[in-house]
């Protein structure tokens, strides 16, 4: 829009989510300011991080968590913006929610205090998280205060094997660039893999991108795209259809462009990649051993030093064969349909082993709906896992699923951090959900594709 | 009512106080305030919350107990990374830091900094273990940062920082705060809500 006072730009915002942790102090802040909201038909809100994924029946047993929603509802309902609330049907993780529901598409600014918020660039959208004070600016002035970006390509050839998923793609990308790797970068993701993908694959990678330490992650839209959100609650209908498409035709990266960096991986020697320490830049593929300090980087020794100790796992050994207490399918990476189809298909005519405990959350009401209707909830209960109600789940502990101790959980989530899962010694193996079925079935880290494997053979016995 | 009188205001020029060393790269805001801390609908408390998991397993040994009171705290590479939540900075903030120096920050962690008026000054590697070092020698010295001449001193020493031109424009003029440059430019929003095609049902 303009430049500000310091350089920096000032960006108008095309659609801003909210949620119930970082938007009560913004409200907050708001009112002792004596602001108003700018535009809240541009703002939509919904409640996922602290809402309990089995019994959802209000006030919730957290007072805080009650408190936070209440909060919530109030503000919204003040300031007359549209809320998704439990049992509208429309609830859910709000990275799942919004692409859902039509909201998310193609040349949108996007913005959302919440860092996963890069999710949304799978439609070719400019989407960001951003901290709270921020979230106040936004509310205030539909506009924000950004730094140019540069853009790395992140080309990726050939096609992902049986068995490899989104996940492992974008694991495999944090780990070789790093975690620092993409800090002032946006990435944009292409190449005939990345174009292959699903939509909701395609989320996946973008989701993952900030872990990367890049801003924002993108993919240029193609039909898929249009596909997708042909249809949806707040996707344009009928001519505004057509003319929507001929517009978002047009955003396409052009052919000749110049970019910052650029960075070709071959997707085709990507296995299912697994982390083994405490950032997700710590990854490794399944058949690998834990990388040995004398083999790592100088700058990355202390950071695996630690993830040994904390971790209590040893350099040089494998992770396939080590035992898991707790498995969880869901999350705003890896809680869509396709992810539970995944990862039901590996459930399917199994059981969970003994001891283990495991569960699936849907990322948001609709996903639940839609598995229940093709069964997706029945496959995963016979087979031993917990079905539950959509939210962020284990995922952090903002709600009550948690670990417990030192226990370890094989997560289809996308941080290993210390404490992420709600235990100070918690440990979390980060993976595609599949991945984690197959644990859950095991009672171990193993490769899926041994699983898949079988699976044909039987078939074609 | 919290004192909010004590927080960075108006014109920000130089931070004098004693100095905190938090050694480690990619300390990430999931430790800086961990996710259970998140459950509330003010900052106000965070002050006493930061760094909560590291503290109870050091046992009263963390900097952030050994060193109560000092303002300017000293990190390494990626301070910051992880979840965008302002409540990390705030807990900081709250917990009385002024400003940060360090090696590297993670992105959105740094604009949170500069929202809150907290500068986050950088400097090559060396730099930084040599003021660590320092501050370990002489862990009660008072240490001041000028932001016009980007410089860090120790009663006996000085080293050279960076920061963007601009970011340090905003911290000494006071501009740090852009809620309302950006609520002048009203009309400018308005304008384009009416030109976006995706608001304006691509009616062109
Ligand atoms: S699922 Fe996890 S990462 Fe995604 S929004 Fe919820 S808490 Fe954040």
């Amino acid at each position: 829009m303009d430049k500000l006072h310091g350089g920096s730009t000032q960006l108008f915002i095309g659609l801003h989510l909210i949620h119930e942790v970082t938007s009560p102090q913004a409200f907050a802040a708001l009112k002792d300011k004596g602001l108003k909201v700018l535009s809240p038909e541009r703002t939509f809100a919904t409640v996922d991080h602290i809402v309990p994924t089995t019994n959802q029946n209000r006030p919730f047993a957290d007072p805080l968590a009650e408190e936070m929603l209440s909060t919530l509802e109030n503000n919204c309902s003040s300031h007359g913006i549209k809320l998704y609330g439990l049992g509208s049907g429309k609830q859910g993780i709000v990275h799942v929610i919004a692409p859902e529901l039509g909201l998310t598409q193609p040349g949108m600014t996007v913005a959302c205090g919440d860092s996963h918020t890069s999710t949304h660039g799978a439609f070719g959208a400019i989407a960001f998280g951003i901290g709270t004070s921020q979230v106040r600016d936004v509310l205030a002035s539909q506009s924000l205060a950004m730094n140019k970006l540069k853009v790395r390509r992140i080309w990726v050839t050939g096609q992902l094997s049986e068995g490899v998923y989104a996940k492992d793609l974008i694991l495999h990308i944090i780990r070789t660039i790093g975690v620092k790797g993409g800090v002032g970068y946006a990435y944009e993701f292409a190449g005939p893999a990345i174009e292959a993908l699903s939509m909701e694959e395609r989320m996946t990678i973008c989701n993952m991108a900030i872990e990367g330490g890049a801003r924002c992650g993108y993919v240029n839209p193609d039909n898929k795209t249009f596909a997708y959100l042909n249809g949806r609650l707040h996707a344009p209908k009928g001519k505004e259809w057509d003319k929507a498409i001929s517009w978002w035709k047009k955003l396409k990266t052009n052919t000749e462009a110049i970019f910052d960096d650029e960075m070709i991986f071959n997707g085709t020697e990507i296995s299912p990649t697994v982390t083994w320490g405490i950032t997700p830049g710590q990854g490794i593929a399944i058949n690998e051993a834990i990388p040995c300090p004398e083999d790592l980087d100088p700058a990355d020794k202390p950071i695996a030093q630690e993830a040994y100790k904390y971790m209590n796992i040893d350099p040089g050994t494998y992770l396939t064969g080590l035992p898991i207490d707790v498995c969880f399918i869901g999350s705003c990476t890896n809680g869509r349909l396709s992810d539970l189809q995944a990862a039901a298909e590996i459930a399917k005519g199994n059981h969970v082993a003994k001891g283990i405990k495991a569960f699936v959350v849907p990322g948001s009401e609709q996903v639940a709906k839609e598995a229940k209707r093709i069964g997706l909830d029945k496959i995963f209960k016979t087979a031993g896992f917990e079905w539950r109600e959509p939210g962020c789940s284990m995922c952090l502990a903002m709600n009550p699923d948690r670990l417990e101790g030192s226990q370890i959980s094989a997560s289809s989530s996308n941080r290993n951090f210390k404490g992420r899962q709600g235990s100070a010694t918690g440990r979390t193996l980060l993976m595609s959900p599949a991945m984690v079925a197959a644990a859950a079935i095991k009672g171990e880290v193993t490769d899926v594709r041994e699983m898949l494997l079988q699976k044909e053979n039987t078939i074609s016995n | 009512m919290e004192q909010d009188k004590v927080f960075p205001s108006g014109e920000i020029k130089q931070i004098k106080g004693s100095c905190l060393v938090l050694k480690g790269d990619d300390i990430d805001t999931d430790r800086i305030i961990p996710a259970r801390f998140l459950k509330c609908v003010s900052f106000k408390d965070l002050g006493d919350q930061v760094f909560a998991d590291d503290r109870i397993e050091m046992k009263g040994s963390h900097p952030f107990d050994i060193n109560k009171g000092s303002s300017i705290l000293i990190v390494n590479c990626n301070f910051g990374c992880g979840s965008s939540r302002e409540h990390a900075p705030q807990a900081l903030m709250r917990w009385g830091i002024r400003a940060i120096i360090g090696q590297s920050f993670a992105e959105i962690f740094f604009g949170n900094c500069l929202a809150l008026g907290i500068p986050c000054a950088t400097s090559e590697k060396k730099t930084i273990q040599e003021i660590q070092q320092e501050i370990t020698k002489s862990p009660t010295a008072k240490f001041n940062l000028e932001i016009q001449k980007l410089v860090f001193e120790s009663p006996n020493k000085s080293w050279n920082l960076s920061m963007e031109n601009g970011q340090r424009e905003m911290l000494l003029s006071g501009r740090w705060d852009v809620t309302s440059q950006l609520i002048d430019k009203e009309n400018k929003v308005q304008s384009i809500k009416k030109n976006l095609p995706y608001l304006t049902n691509f009616k062109e």
